[in-house]
């Protein structure tokens, strides 16, 4: 309560202030609550209807013709798996390397060229991308291909890790360069052994930021990878994948597929979470006691 | 800003010295008066104006200390700093020599007056110039003013030793002066003493405007 | 052992405007060498172009000569980084790297540069440590700490230990203790003292009384170019030039 000598009352915060203190933090919590929501809801949902399908057939048989009730997303269990994996082996690499040469090398026109198409990049619709690759790769070889999936994704993978390498590594303090310049270390060894290591953490941050934006694409698989019913011999053919397996589920008329498209959809998240998950207590095991 | 503060240290410490060689320069005029008049009241003069100079040469080495401790003073500065507290010194010491004179006259007035050959009034004018001369070169920052202080050493001591040989010879002679021939031998040597000191001031000056080490007869600069 | 460096004629810009003009200056072996003066009067720009890092930053470059030992440093062919290792450089503020422990910042010279011997560098890591007088206070978590775990002293040491590592002949140090409390900037002089037994050390400073404590040699720059260059005593008792007694009696700068 505010007290009647002037002196103290000054000194104590006013009852007015007090009220718009917690006011303002009440609806900060709400706000993010608000956020939660929907993911909690959709996750909470999907592990409601996903689970009641997940079972042994479901992890090791192929798709049953439609009609018929079983059967399983094996096949496109593992080429979500097979295809992810490319899409980052030949995005990431390319990304933190353009994501360098911008921080290191690109205060130039040529380096504001390279960041504006990259941000053009990002902003296409992720269906373009897969018309591109489809005119461009599947059109000229004949053929759908895991490869030319894996292509598209990583397409859509680049600008997201460069950007996040280049903001990363400018947040690098120019002293510690210079500490490793002076010690006799050239340039390039610079770059990469100290002020990469140093940006490492948020350089990971991007890649896994990429990767799960990727992991769900459905609309560019459709032009390049287009889907299989069996196991796919080589990454030259179609190959299943979950997106597509759940996309066609979904507008099926069959309830079994039904059921199984949530359980797709289910293992989809829980496989980028692992993803990410995994990624994160590996890279956590490195640091040390006083690290940033 | 710390810098005019220092200054005004610096300024303070430049007049404290003044007015104390003003006391010192005072002091001996008084002496020789009491000489020529021989009158008592300006030896008493002398002797109590002993107590001021020696609250003066308190006062200043405490000042000098503390801007040494906290203003860390460099060259040109540091070098006045510690002219100024060798100046002190001397100038105390003069003002001894003062007092010395004046308790000399004290007992020469105790005795009827004798006719000794001996100008001391004529000496005590070159010394007493020599130390105003001195406190100039101090107060402008002359060092040829200094340099002509030093010049002047070589006449009072010679007068000195003229003195000297008059008043021994006076003393083997003549047993009834003997009393009155030493107190002016004294007095003769209190004032060579005085030269002297005038002599380390004009040195000290020279080091602080010329950085140069002119003691003893010799210029040295650093290397 | 330390060697001495000679500098003639030495002019460093940045683009078109000249920072230093035309500096000539012998620094002599296993002595330390302050440089003093205003800010922006070069004396950094002039310690940067000893080891060739004053290039790094765009649009600045150097000419003259400068012999360190008998390398010349601007030499046709001669290869920055190569210099920069016979040169080490400690910086105003502690830098260590902030992902690497404290021993692998000491090596951090050594590995990346190609040295593979374990062993050797090891020893050389706990040499370096020694010598920066850092060795007691860390050799028990060597590999646990990271660099920037350490306090700002122990951090500065710590930069030193890394460029010692490289066994270099010379140790720039611009401003090294300036960002440090008064007990770790006394150790650090301390430090300078005992390396120069080992080295040739050029230290800028800002702090007078600093420089007249660590300094045998103390040079004044002004606007680019080399005022006075004697012996500390000198400098800070009966200094030469007027312009140099008017800095250091803060009559300006």
């Amino acid at each position: 309560m505010p007290n009647s000598t002037p002196t103290s009352s000054s000194l104590q915060i006013s009852i007015f202030r007090r009220l718009t203190n917690n006011l303002a933090t009440a609806f900060a919590i709400m706000a993010a609550i608000l956020v939660i929501l929907p993911l909690l809801a959709i996750f909470i949902y999907l592990l409601i209807k996903g689970v009641q399908s997940l079972n042994w057939a479901f992890f090791t048989q192929l798709p049953k013709p439609p009609g018929e009730v079983g059967g399983g997303m094996a096949n496109a269990i593992v080429g979500s798996a097979m295809i992810l994996g490319i899409a980052s082996l030949v995005g990431i690499p390319m990304g933190i390397g353009a994501g360098i040469y911008l921080a290191e090398y690109g205060r130039n026109v040529f380096g504001d060229v390279v960041r504006f198409t990259s941000d053009v990049l990002n902003g296409v619709p992720s269906i373009v991308i897969g018309i591109a690759v489809y005119s461009l790769i599947v059109v000229r070889q004949k053929h759908f291909s895991a490869l030319a999936g894996s292509l598209a994704l990583a397409i859509m993978m680049i600008p997201t890790v460069a950007r996040a390498t280049e903001e990363m590594l400018l947040m690098v303090p120019n002293t510690i360069r210079e500490a490793a310049l002076g010690l006799g270390i050239p340039k390039w060894r610079t770059t990469l052994s100290i002020s990469l290591r140093t940006a490492s953490a948020g350089v990971i941050t991007g890649c896994m930021l990429a990767f799960a934006r990727v992991a769900g694409e459905t609309a560019p698989l459709l032009f390049t990878t287009l889907g299989n019913q069996y196991w796919s011999r080589s990454l030259n053919q179609p190959t299943a994948a979950l997106p597509l397996q759940v996309y066609t589920y979904a507008l099926s008329p069959y309830d079994d597929w039904h059921k199984q498209a949530w359980a797709g959809a289910l293992i989809l998240i829980v496989m980028i979470v692992t993803a990410v998950g995994a990624v994160r207590i590996v890279t956590s095991r490195g640091t040390l006691k006083g690290a940033s | 800003m710390t810098r005019s503060r220092f200054q005004q240290g610096l300024d303070e410490l430049r007049d404290k010295l003044l007015r104390m060689g003003g006391l010192a320069e005072q002091a001996i005029d008084r002496a020789t008066e009491a000489y020529r008049t021989r009158d008592a009241k300006y030896c008493q003069m002398v002797l109590t104006g002993e107590n001021e100079i020696n609250q003066a040469e308190r006062e200043i080495d405490e000042l000098a200390l503390d801007l040494l401790a906290m203003q860390q003073p460099m060259a040109v500065d540091l070098r006045f700093i510690m002219a100024v507290v060798k100046i002190n010194a001397d100038l105390e010491r003069v003002g001894d020599q003062a007092v010395n004179i004046a308790q000399r006259v004290l007992d020469l007035i105790s005795e009827p007056e004798m006719d000794l050959p001996v100008d001391i009034p004529r000496m005590a004018e070159s010394v007493s110039t020599m130390v105003q001369r001195a406190l100039e070169s101090f107060l402008d920052g002359k060092a040829e003013i200094a340099e002509a202080v030093l010049q002047m050493d070589n006449i009072v001591d010679r007068m000195k030793d003229e003195a000297f040989v008059v008043l021994v010879q006076r003393m083997t002679s003549n047993g009834q002066t003997a009393r009155a021939a030493l107190n002016v031998l004294l007095i003769s040597r209190a004032l060579e003493r005085i030269a002297d000191h005038a002599t380390n001031i004009a040195e000290d000056v020279i080091f602080w405007v010329r950085g140069a080490d002119v003691r003893h007869g010799g210029a040295h600069y650093r290397s | 052992m330390g060697v001495g460096i000679e500098v003639r004629g030495l002019n460093a810009y940045y683009g078109k405007h000249l920072a230093l003009k035309s500096v000539d200056m012998t620094v002599p072996a296993n002595h330390v060498t302050a440089v003093i003066g205003p800010s922006g009067c070069g004396k950094s720009t002039f310690v940067r172009c000893l080891n060739r890092m004053h290039e790094t930053i765009p649009e600045a470059h150097a000419e003259g000569e400068v012999k360190v030992g008998d390398m010349q440093v601007y030499g046709d062919g001669t290869d920055p980084v190569e210099i920069r290792r016979r040169i080490g450089m400690v910086f105003q503020k502690p830098n260590p790297f902030p992902t690497m422990s404290i021993y692998d910042n000491v090596a951090a010279g050594l590995k990346l540069n190609g040295f593979r011997n374990r062993k050797q560098i090891s020893e050389l890591v706990e040499r370096s440590l020694k010598l920066s007088a850092l060795w007691d206070e860390v050799k028990d978590t060597l590999h646990k700490k990271s660099g920037a775990s350490l306090s700002g002293g122990q951090q500065q040491r710590l930069c030193i230990a890394r460029s010692l590592a490289v066994e270099p002949q010379v140790l720039l140090m611009d401003e090294p203790a300036s960002a440090l409390d008064p007990i770790s900037t006394s150790k650090i002089e301390e430090l300078i003292f005992q390396l120069k037994q080992h080295y040739t050390v050029v230290i800028v400073t800002h702090n007078m009384q600093q420089a007249a404590r660590v300094a045998e040699l103390t040079g004044f720059f002004l606007m680019g170019s080399l005022i006075e260059f004697d012996k500390t005593e000198k400098i800070f008792t009966t200094p030469a030039d007027k312009r140099t007694e008017d800095y250091i009696t803060g009559r300006f700068g």
